[in-house]
């Protein structure tokens, strides 16, 4: 599992208080892990300080998976 | 009740009469009290005078850069994460609507409205984190009824109170509430710069048959403030004798 994965899963797992197994790669923030809006907000903002990037809000708005958010970040971590 | 002990609150225009009144009823809850404000002196006058848990960050609400940075500066003061965010700075540049400048719609609107959407945004950062906040517009009247010579004040403080329904909305699920207070005629040298037939005049459509103090819009803060007000957002409570119920 890649460095970044475990600390976005981290990030996920303390903000929504869910359940470790859920939040696979895959799992949708929404759909599968219960998020609203506002806890989307609040993830991209904590992945911005975690990873110190800047995330703006219309990538933000296709970061929908946990996978989405670790691509996302590998890739601005790689430029 | 209402015991404010360990809560963190900034209130702006510090240096007017209501927005005193409000610190010194915060302060006198329990609350550390952040007083911001243009005039440094008049601000640690009263730092002065409440003593212990008194802090000062100045900011000249009209400058959008000092505004961004007054949350931050007021928790570096206080030592502490912002709970209660007291939007009570205001100005006002009347006049009838033929012969209103551009500047003083501007100013207007950038002080009165503008600064608390910039406040609250900041604010709204570190108490969703904690899971806890109190914001409190200091609106008025006549952004519920209008008053003539006053369309650019009326706007901006009608504005603060769309905002706040808005903001309660966003944040509600987050043990944040945002609530106005609209004070009718206090005191104030606002008020003070009336002449006697425009008071009498004035005292006519109040009810309660004097002008307010700046004690009864602090005891409006105080309980919205509190703990105890958190089933109550998106609310503009009227402190005003009764000159309209709304």
């Amino acid at each position: 599992m890649s460095e970044v994965l475990e600390r976005v899963r981290k990030i996920v797992i303390d903000h929504l208080d869910a359940d470790p197994d859920k939040v696979t790669e895959k799992a949708s923030f929404i759909d599968d892990l219960e998020a609203d809006s506002l806890d989307i907000v609040e993830l991209v903002m904590a992945f911005e300080e975690e990873f110190d990037i800047e995330i703006p809000d219309d990538s933000a708005e296709h970061i929908l998976t946990v996978g989405d958010a670790v691509a996302y970040i590998d890739g601005k971590l790689k430029s | 009740m209402f015991d404010l002990t360990g809560k963190t609150a900034l209130v702006t225009g510090a240096t007017g009469g209501l927005g005193a009144a409000i610190a010194r009823s915060l302060h006198a809850q329990g609350a550390k009290v952040v007083l911001s404000g243009t005039r440094e002196s008049v601000l640690a006058e009263l730092a002065a005078e409440l003593g212990d848990n008194a802090f000062i960050a100045a900011a000249n609400l009209s400058d959008s850069a000092q505004v961004d940075g007054l949350v931050a500066k007021a928790e570096e003061a206080a030592g502490s994460g912002l709970d209660i965010l007291i939007a009570n700075a205001g100005i006002t540049r009347d006049g009838l609507i033929l012969r209103m400048k551009d500047e003083d719609w501007e100013t207007v609107i950038k002080v009165n409205l503008e600064a608390y959407f910039r406040l609250a945004r900041a604010a709204t950062k570190g108490m969703m984190k904690r899971r806890y906040g109190r914001i409190i517009g200091i609106t008025s009247v006549v952004g519920v009824t209008g008053n003539p010579g006053q369309t650019n004040y009326a706007a901006s403080k009608a504005g603060m109170i769309g905002f706040s329904k808005a903001l309660a909305q966003e944040v509600a699920s987050r043990n944040i509430t945002v609530n106005c207070i609209a004070p009718g005629f206090i005191a104030s040298p606002m008020t003070d710069e009336l002449n006697d037939a425009q008071k009498a005049a004035i005292l006519t459509k109040i009810p309660a048959g004097a002008l307010g103090e700046g004690s009864d819009i602090a005891a409006a803060a105080v309980y919205l403030a509190s703990a105890e007000a958190g089933y109550v957002t998106g609310q503009t409570l009227h402190v005003n004798g009764g000159m309209a119920m709304i």
